[in-house]
């Protein structure tokens, strides 16, 4: 199998299938869509059960290096990228099926960009050419934009112009420092960067401009405000795309970019990272607390998890970057299966409006089940997904920072505040309206959406050494490449005690 | 015989010219019926020059006791003018074939083909003489074409308003021509060269101004932008389909030309000027546009602020940057040409061209693959990846910041970022609103589409694979100047 560029098939197989929708009726674009889908998560597992674990850093590697010129077709994942592409090709075929029937205008020209999303992100995750990555990375923009202004809601249009300036501003400074980048160390490939030494007077600008892009992506407080527009607008397998993956794309950036080549400035600028992400826990954990629109509410709470991701892989130290990793992961899931259960929930009564909800636990129980488990993973219960990476991250960063730990911990009480509150306001108390009474419960479609990602969330709290083991490998190359430069921590482990002192506090 | 090498090197215009005063006589005699002829013969006597750009022309060098050079970066300047002059004559008939009079008569491709050869002229200028007949050549021939609907008054004003300010604009030039040589005693552009090199006084950087103040209005930059809306907007369609590509690819040759081999020494003063008519071109064509509701007027801001983009590349002064210069411009000319050949589809249903943001409401929904192509080159004049405007970009940024301009790249793509702004609206006009009344679909425009799917697929990903050979090709028409 060495030989089967199997990353490359992955990318062909949405690419052709979204040319092949457009000529297709509503029916056959859905089909073709799935099936495409379908193949590229065998694909994916395919992908996990060859990868070497422990083994070379990049596998599955691809490379024509300036077959196109300035760049070429350079593809290989590692532990990081392996996982994120399994998340992305997992929630993909999810993302359809909620479509299935949600969607029934223009069918074909929005499967296809659904696929073309998919074959974006792959891409990103993947590539091993600093162009090629960012021509992935920036291309994302465009089928966002048409899925949020087609298919979105009343205020599509604004929030989809806000979602591409802001994103597109933030990655054209990236795209400067990339360019700086290339024209300093003579090549663009990333593994060769990842080795580079760049000046440390550089670094802090290159940082700041690579920041600006993937603080934006992430989003980090306070350039997060295009989340809440997007996701209000977009339709539901948008938002669980959007939330799922493509936020995970500013994490990943971070994880691949902005710490490994930057150390020095990455440990110098720290305190900035830690604290625009304590400020994010706190602020939108406050705001999400008085959201009244379910989606709002679920945006908001995205922010104020991926403050926890961004303080974890600025730890420097393994606990957090696994930390980090986990709660993206995590909370891809788990945010993507909140947002297909508030879409569950629109399809029948076409409001987000949590007030007009409320005793849903009487006539939908299937539904309240599912929902319960994914607030409780949201909130970060044991033995559910974001537990694992939570506790990791928060355990790292406090090596590093008490302050942040205990402000970022706070986020976690909140969390449970505005979740739990949610809960108990759509699911628990009497019904109030009879269009709610007449709600049924989940159809065989929906539940075969909802219960593979429960699976997958009680697998990752249960047993996360299945996700933790592909990236062990590469957190260690990154901790060895980003030691020189680790900031000294303010929690220091108490000293041994003087036993001659000890012995004379014995006497007191 | 030395003659017999500067005519083999100039084969091109003189295909153009024999050609284009051939053809004028049998427009002359033909009259209106001979239009059909004239036309496809035109594109053959393009073709023609193009095939003569093969031989010596591409590679003579320095002719006529250095008035003219057959180089490189002529030929590959030459070879974008005429698939450029080609197309413009080819979109032609069907517009004007509305019946209201202003009929397309057979001067019109007589006078695309006495441009093409200004324009050759521009590029190939080795001396600041050839270099002013050149550009009058080509635009007196503008001049006529801009108001060649004569009944349209929005036609006339254009030709008048583009003579005037034109007239102006070669006043200036030949203002700057005369301090230039009156300062350093030479029109050659090597002795000029020489002039500059020898050191720093105030008459040669004047001149140096003038110079490139005549060239900027040429080439539309800012601040010498004015007529190019009103030109784009009055012109009948398929003449500024012409405008905002043929003439644009000379005028920033020629002015590549003049500041790399006549003012080489001088890069940073020219520089300055270079920068600013740069950054004012992006940031005004790209703010300038937002308020625009005619679809033509908004591709002339939108070609303003291109012509920004691609002066990023020549104010890096470097080999790299010329090339990523060429670069721009082959990508330029297949997006511009593809967005107003999708203008040219915009028809109502008597057949009458409307040219509102607002006809292109609900595209995608009443000829989805026009919208379709319209989106590509939408996204792409945007710079978004993985399209090749993007590339396009990506290479002209590369040169500026391989040349240490930094804060000038960052300016430059912030510019590009709210350039995206009314890109996306004509792009949500398409998409997001409503339907309007769907254009009238005619069957007899079947090489308009086929020249717009072939441009189409060409800024597509698809076009990816073209990237390599372009860049060695723009590499070696740019090591020609250096």
């Amino acid at each position: 199998m060495s030989g089967f560029p199997i990353l490359s098939v992955m990318l062909a197989v949405p690419a052709i299938a979204a040319i092949a929708c457009l000529f297709l009726s509503a029916n056959g674009a859905r089909w073709l869509a799935l099936i495409a889908t379908l193949i590229d998560l065998a694909l994916g597992i395919m992908l996990w059960a060859q990868f070497d674990v422990g083994g070379a850093q990049w596998q599955f590697v691809e490379s024509h290096e300036h077959l196109f010129g300035p760049f070429g077709w350079s593809l290989g994942i590692d532990g990081f990228a392996l996982l994120l592409i399994m998340l992305s090709v997992f929630l993909m075929p999810i993302c359809i099926g909620a479509s299935w029937k949600a969607i029934e205008t223009r069918v074909p020209e929005y499967m296809a960009a659904f696929l073309a999303t998919e074959l974006l992100m792959i891409g990103t995750f993947a590539a091993q050419d600093l162009f090629l990555f960012y021509i992935f990375f920036e291309g994302g923009l465009i089928p966002m934009f048409l899925i949020i202004g087609i298919w979105g809601g009343a205020n599509r249009i604004y929030a989809a112009y806000k979602f591409f300036l802001y994103t597109l501003l933030g990655s054209l400074l990236m795209l400067v420092a990339m360019l700086w980048m290339v024209n300093e160390a003579h090549t663009t490939s990333i593994p060769l960067l990842l080795n580079h030494d760049f000046p440390a007077h550089a670094q802090t600008w290159l940082w700041l401009a690579f920041f600006a892009s993937f603080a934006v992506k992430m989003p980090m407080w306070p350039v997060h405000t295009w989340l809440p527009d997007a996701h209000v607008q977009a339709p539901t397998a948008g938002s669980v795309i959007l939330a799922g993956v493509l936020l995970k794309l500013g994490g990943y950036g971070f994880l691949r970019f902005s710490v490994p080549m930057f150390p020095e400035a990455s440990a110098q600028l720290t305190w900035l990272v830690f604290g625009l992400s304590a400020v994010a826990v706190i602020y939108t954990s406050l705001v999400a607390l008085v959201q009244s629109d379910m989606k709002k509410l679920i945006a908001y709470s995205s922010v104020a998890h991926m403050a926890i991701v961004t303080i974890g892989l600025f730890a420097f130290n393994q606990q957090g970057i696994e930390g980090g990793m986990m709660v993206m992961l995590g909370h891809g899931l788990v945010s993507g299966a909140l947002f297909l259960c508030v879409g569950v929930i629109y399809d029948r009564l076409h409001t987000r409006e949590i007030a007009r909800y409320g005793g849903l636990a009487n006539n939908m129980p299937r539904y309240a089940v599912l929902f319960m488990v994914f607030t409780m993973a949201s909130v970060g219960l044991p033995g559910t997904s974001n537990f694992v990476g939570e506790f990791l991250s928060l355990a790292g960063v406090y090596k590093v920072s008490t302050t942040i730990t205990l402000l970022c911990t706070t986020g976690i009480i909140l969390g449970a505040a505005y979740m739990l509150y949610l809960y108990r306001r759509v699911v628990f108390g009497e019904i109030k309206f009879d269009d709610v009474r007449a709600m049924t419960d989940l159809s065989p479609r929906e539940l075969a959406l909802l219960v593979p990602i429960a699976a997958a969330v009680l697998w990752m709290g249960v047993y996360p050494e299945s996700f933790l083991a592909p990236m062990r490998g590469d957190v260690k190359i990154l901790l060895q490449r980003i030691d020189r430069a680790k900031p000294a921590g303010d929690a220091q482990p108490t000293p041994p005690k003087n036993p001659q002192v000890k012995a004379g506090e014995g006497h007191a | 015989m030395v003659w017999i090498v500067a005519l083999q090197a100039t084969l091109p215009e003189l295909v153009l010219s024999v050609g284009a005063m051939a053809l004028m006589l049998v427009a002359a005699w033909g009259g209106q019926g001979s239009t059909r002829a004239v036309s496809w013969t035109a594109v053959a006597v393009l073709l023609g020059a193009g095939i003569a750009l093969a031989g010596p022309a591409s590679y003579a060098g320095v002719v006529f006791d250095g008035l003219y050079r057959a180089d490189a970066f002529a030929a590959f300047a030459k070879v974008l003018i005429y698939v450029a002059a080609a197309i413009s004559i080819v979109i032609a008939p069907r517009f004007f074939a509305r019946g209201d009079g202003d009929s397309l008569h057979p001067e019109y491709p007589v006078l695309i083909l006495l441009s093409a050869a200004g324009m050759g002229m521009m590029v190939s200028a080795g001396d600041l003489l050839t270099l002013y007949v050149g550009l009058e050549l080509q635009s007196l021939a503008a001049y006529v074409l801009a108001s060649f609907m004569r009944r349209d008054q929005r036609s006339a004003e254009a030709g008048l308003k583009y003579f005037v300010l034109g007239a102006l604009a070669s006043g200036i030039l030949l203002y700057g021509i005369s301090l230039v040589y009156g300062f350093s005693g030479t029109t050659l552009f090597t002795d000029i060269a020489t002039a500059y090199g020898a050191g720093k006084s105030l008459g040669p950087t004047f001149g140096l101004v003038f110079v490139f103040a005549g060239l900027a209005f040429k080439m539309s930059a800012v601040p010498f932008h004015m007529w190019t809306p009103d030109v784009y907007e009055g012109s009948p369609t398929p003449v500024t389909t012409f405008f905002a590509s043929a003439p644009k690819v000379a005028a920033v040759a020629l002015a590549t030309r003049v500041a790399i081999e006549a003012m080489g020494p001088a890069v940073t003063e020219w520089r300055q000027i270079v920068i600013f008519a740069s950054l004012a071109s992006i940031i005004f064509g790209s703010v300038a546009a937002i308020g625009q509701n005619n679809v033509k007027r908004l591709l002339a801001y939108s070609s303003i602020s291109n012509v920004g983009f691609l002066l990023v590349g020549l104010a890096a002064g470097t080999q790299a940057g010329v090339a990523a210069v060429l670069l721009y411009l082959v990508i330029y000319i297949a997006m511009t040409l593809g967005a107003f050949l999708v203008v040219l589809q915009m028809r109502d249903a008597n057949g009458e061209q409307v040219e509102t943001i607002d006809s292109l409401s609900g595209l995608s929904e009443t000829q989805p693959g026009l919208a379709a192509a319209m989106i590509i080159f939408m996204f792409s004049l945007a710079g978004i990846p993985p399209l090749l405007g993007f590339f396009a970009k990506l290479a002209v940024f590369n040169a500026a910041v391989a040349a240490g301009l930094y804060p000038f790249a960052v300016v430059g793509f912030v510019g590009s970022v709210i350039g995206a702004f009314y890109y996306l609206r004509l792009i949500k006009v398409m998409y997001f609103d409503a339907p309007a009344p769907a254009f009238l679909r005619s069957k007899d425009s079947v090489v308009e589409y086929v020249v717009m799917a072939v441009l189409a697929i060409f800024i597509s990903p698809v076009g990816w694979f073209v990237l390599k050979p372009l860049g060695v090709a723009t590499m070696t028409a740019a090591k020609a100047l250096f």
